[in-house]
């Protein structure tokens, strides 16, 4: 933020003050991000949390390993959360057969006197908890939202999206992953030249 | 923030203080009274003391976002909140500072950013 400073002005007949304030976004806007999907090797392990849930339960995202998981930074007061949250809802009822989540953190301040008056508004179908700092710092400070972060069946980060972006990006990206075959136990490395040798000492 | 030369006022008379406020292009700012209850209103507030102080708010400027059928009136570009603080004859002489808050909520069209809440003083200088 900055606030160059501002002239004296006159308006009618008393000398008046102007303070000004310059109100500068803190980042860029953002370009729609379009399909991507990192490479198996390129994906990094997805930090954990554990944080609670409306019904005070705790989640910790490392309990949806084994599931692909669309993990969606929100808050009440964001417009443009408000229009993928239909899509989220959507996307939890079509796959969660496929061993598929939506896990949304709500970094709303006013916690959950905010928050659950809205998930049930808009009887949200897939389960919420309530972020902070710490856990917004885990993910490279999620300071713009909203900030979409899709996981891979072993928990890595499969791509990561801030901003609105298109319901089908979200839709092919799930589906790939979805698709895509189980890494083998512990190796992380089916598709480096040492494979091999990973799974050995794997085993 | 800059640190403001005092505004002079006169006992018993009221005066208008300018804020003018810039926004990057591309973003907007709820105004203060949003028509969604989520949304996050723009407010200035003073604690002004015995100096009452009404805010006024410009004209919001309509705007069209995806998520809202109907066009969301906003605050963008540059514009001004006057407050108008009205001084009591029995304001005693001598330089007042009031401290104020305005707290904000910035977008654009695919990106919010947290809520913020700045500080502001404006020093007031009292004379008969």
């Amino acid at each position: 933020m900055q606030a160059p400073k501002q002239p004296l002005s006159l308006v009618r007949r008393w000398v008046l003050f102007a303070a000004a304030v310059a109100i500068i976004a803190s980042c860029e806007a953002p370009i729609p991000d379009n399909f991507h999907i990192k490479a198996v090797n390129e994906r990094k392990p997805t930090p954990d949390f554990n944080l609670k849930d409306a019904t005070g339960a705790n989640v910790k995202l490392s309990d949806y390993k084994g599931k692909v998981v669309l993990l969606n930074f929100w808050a009440t007061w964001c417009g443009p959360c408000k229009v993928e949250i239909p899509w989220f809802m959507e996307f939890e009822r079509t796959y969660k057969d496929r061993n598929f989540a939506v896990l949304g953190v709500s970094m709303d301040e006013d916690g959950w006197d905010a928050v659950k008056p809205y998930v049930e508004e808009k009887k949200m179908n897939y389960r919420v908890v309530l972020g902070n700092d710490q856990v917004s710092q885990l993910f490279g400070s999620v300071d713009s939202l909203p900030t979409t972060i899709v996981i891979d069946r072993e928990g890595r980060i499969a791509s990561m999206h801030v901003g609105l972006v298109a319901k089908a990006t979200y839709q092919k990206e799930i589906e790939k992953l979805l698709e895509a075959p189980k890494d083998a136990p512990k190796t992380g490395a089916v598709r480096d030249p040492g494979s091999e040798f990973a799974l050995l000492r794997a085993h | 923030m800059p640190k403001p030369e005092p505004v002079a006022a006169k006992a018993g008379t009221t005066v208008e203080v300018k804020l003018p406020m810039q926004l990057r292009e591309g973003y907007h700012m709820n105004t203060n009274m949003p028509p969604d209850p989520y949304l996050i209103p723009l407010r200035l507030t003073w604690d002004s003391g015995a100096i009452s102080a009404e805010i006024v708010y410009p004209k919001p400027e309509l705007h069209k976002v995806e998520f809202s059928a109907a066009p969301l009136p906003v605050f963008s570009g540059k514009f001004e909140l006057v407050t108008r603080f009205k001084v009591p004859a029995s304001v005693q002489p001598g330089l007042v500072n009031i401290p104020g808050k305005l707290r904000y909520q910035a977008c654009n069209d695919r990106m919010c950013l947290p809520p913020k809440t700045v500080e502001l003083t404006l020093p007031v200088s009292v004379s008969r």
